[in-house]
């Protein structure tokens, strides 16, 4: 990360961008907030925050941006998608609503709410191998899962039952729970070195 | 605060913590929650971009109108309504009604609302909110209300406003007085807090946190009036971090149009172009109440303290 500081968006349409912003600038990263076609030309990198995958879905098209994401994705850009933005990156989505979209991009099936209401929400210890021996906090908010990793993806982390939250693919990375709520950065960091 | 910690073998985690119970209203910010009668509703509410829906017997507009006392609506309707849509489903409890509370949970409701919209069950205390492992939002009028609230274990405050009247003037003054009161705590130095804490009538340890960090500790949406996508957007130039929405949208002409233009002047809320065409052709909006013409016991947002 020499040089000029890298510019990563965060898709401000709706859920705890604001979050990932913090963590991102308290990393020397120029972080702004994203919801227009034209402010994604300007950015290294997208971060796709936690929130309600249906609304992101709706507005995402009314406003001009799916395409332009995909196209970004296409391209080479790195992802970091965390819980609804971890939806949004899976080639399939299984329990959405009809008509539901994604960006897609990573080789997963993703199950939406796969733990069940908030009731069922929770927050535990988790080993990451590639982020070093110090388990990562992860909190799961009416979190999806990973069903299927494809060839292309692989997994990073899994809960004791073997239920795959956290996946890489190249540029792009997803993961269930939230990293940007409980002040380790490590996720962040990680994601900000595929910037190059 | 409090032992509000269960744990579970399922994924050796725990839940129902304070942070599960808040993260959950994080993810909801910026969205615009709505008021649904039915599971029709809810589908439409979730297909015009809720961030989630708040499933009643009654909007506040027809409770008002209708009068007598408003309660926890009937289990099947809330059931129905959860199983119709895949976004978080809240349920209402009165003031105080604990047992209402433990039955919304046993439902599995996503959030429970502590709500003066219904009749108060205890005109003291309100629900000890520590005790559950669902999370509660509760409304307030001015900092002090929402303190106290989480104090209790309310994981999410939404100002009060005047629901059912489509008039957004009593949501403006109370976000409008929440947001001035942290602002004016901020300025005070270590030794005035204590008095500031008095006056308040909120723990001390809470108002040094709010004064030292200049928000509230969970998330504020707006509530109670909101009927435009206009309306909605200037809440959230006021600071609301997202939007109620009661009757303002099953009770206007097109439901289906005004809750995706009210969603679309949530997220654009300062780009005054996207809420113009947000605001095009919507048909009739509510018909709405002033709320100065309100005599002072029709008024909901005095109820709780």
């Amino acid at each position: 990360m020499a040089g000029r500081p890298r510019t990563v968006g965060v898709l401000a349409l709706q859920g705890d961008f604001r979050e990932h912003l913090k963590v991102l600038r308290a990393l020397g990263a120029d972080a702004r907030p994203v919801r227009r076609p034209q402010e994604l030309a300007e950015i290294d990198g997208l971060v796709i925050p936690g929130g309600e995958s249906t609304v992101m879905d709706k507005l995402s098209r009314a406003f001009g941006m799916a395409e332009p994401i995909k196209a970004a994705i296409a391209g080479g850009m790195p992802v970091y998608g965390t819980c609804a933005g971890l939806i949004m990156l899976a080639n399939t989505v299984r329990d959405s609503i009809d008509g539901q979209q994604s960006f897609g991009g990573l080789d997963v099936v993703v199950r939406r709410n796969a733990f069940g209401t908030q009731l069922d929400s929770f927050e535990t210890d988790l080993d990451v191998p590639v982020l070093g021996d110090e388990p990562v906090h992860a909190v799961f908010i009416r979190a999806p899962i990973v069903d299927e990793v494809g060839n292309a993806a692989r997994s990073l982390a899994e809960l004791d039952d073997g239920t795959v939250v956290a996946v890489e693919q190249g540029p792009l990375l997803g993961t269930s729970f939230h990293p940007e709520m409980t002040g380790d950065d490590r996720f962040h960091r990680y994601f900000l070195g595929k910037l190059g | 605060m409090g032992t509000d910690v269960t744990d579970s073998t399922a994924n050796s985690g725990s839940f129902g913590t304070s942070r599960v119970k808040r993260g959950l209203a994080e993810m909801l910010k910026g969205g615009v929650i709505m008021d649904v009668v039915t599971a029709d509703q809810a589908k439409i509410a979730e297909d015009a971009g809720a961030v989630a829906v708040m499933a009643l017997e009654r909007v506040p507009a027809d409770i008002r109108a209708q009068g007598g006392v408003a309660r926890m609506s009937d289990p099947d309707l809330i059931q129905g309504i959860i199983d119709a849509v895949s976004i978080p489903v809240m349920a209402k409890a009165r003031i105080g009604h604990f047992v209402e509370a433990q039955v919304l949970q046993a439902l599995k409701v996503d959030y429970i609302d502590e709500s003066e919209v219904l009749s108060p069950a205890d005109y003291v205390n309100h629900i000890d909110k520590w005790d559950f492992t669902v999370p509660f939002v509760c409304g307030a009028t001015n900092l002090g209300e929402a303190l106290r609230r989480i104090t209790e274990g309310a994981a999410m405050i939404r100002s009060k406003g005047e629901a059912g009247t489509g008039d957004v003037s009593e949501a403006t003054k109370h976000i409008r007085t929440i947001k001035g009161e942290i602002a004016a705590l901020g300025a005070k130095s270590p030794d005035e807090l204590y008095v500031a804490a008095k006056e308040l009538q909120a723990p001390y340890d809470l108002v040094v946190e709010i004064a030292r960090t200049g928000q509230l500790p969970v998330v504020l949406f707006t509530a109670g009036g909101v009927a435009t996508p206009a309306d909605a957007a200037m809440m959230m130039q006021l600071g609301a971090d997202g939007v109620f929405v009661g009757s303002g949208i099953f009770k206007s002409g097109d439901p289906a149009k005004r809750a995706a233009a009210i969603v679309r002047a949530t997220t654009f809320y300062d780009d005054p172009a996207v809420i113009a065409d947000s605001s095009r052709g919507l048909g009739e909006a509510m018909v709405g109440i002033n709320v100065a013409d309100l005599p002072a016991p029709h008024r909901l947002a005095t109820r709780g303290w």
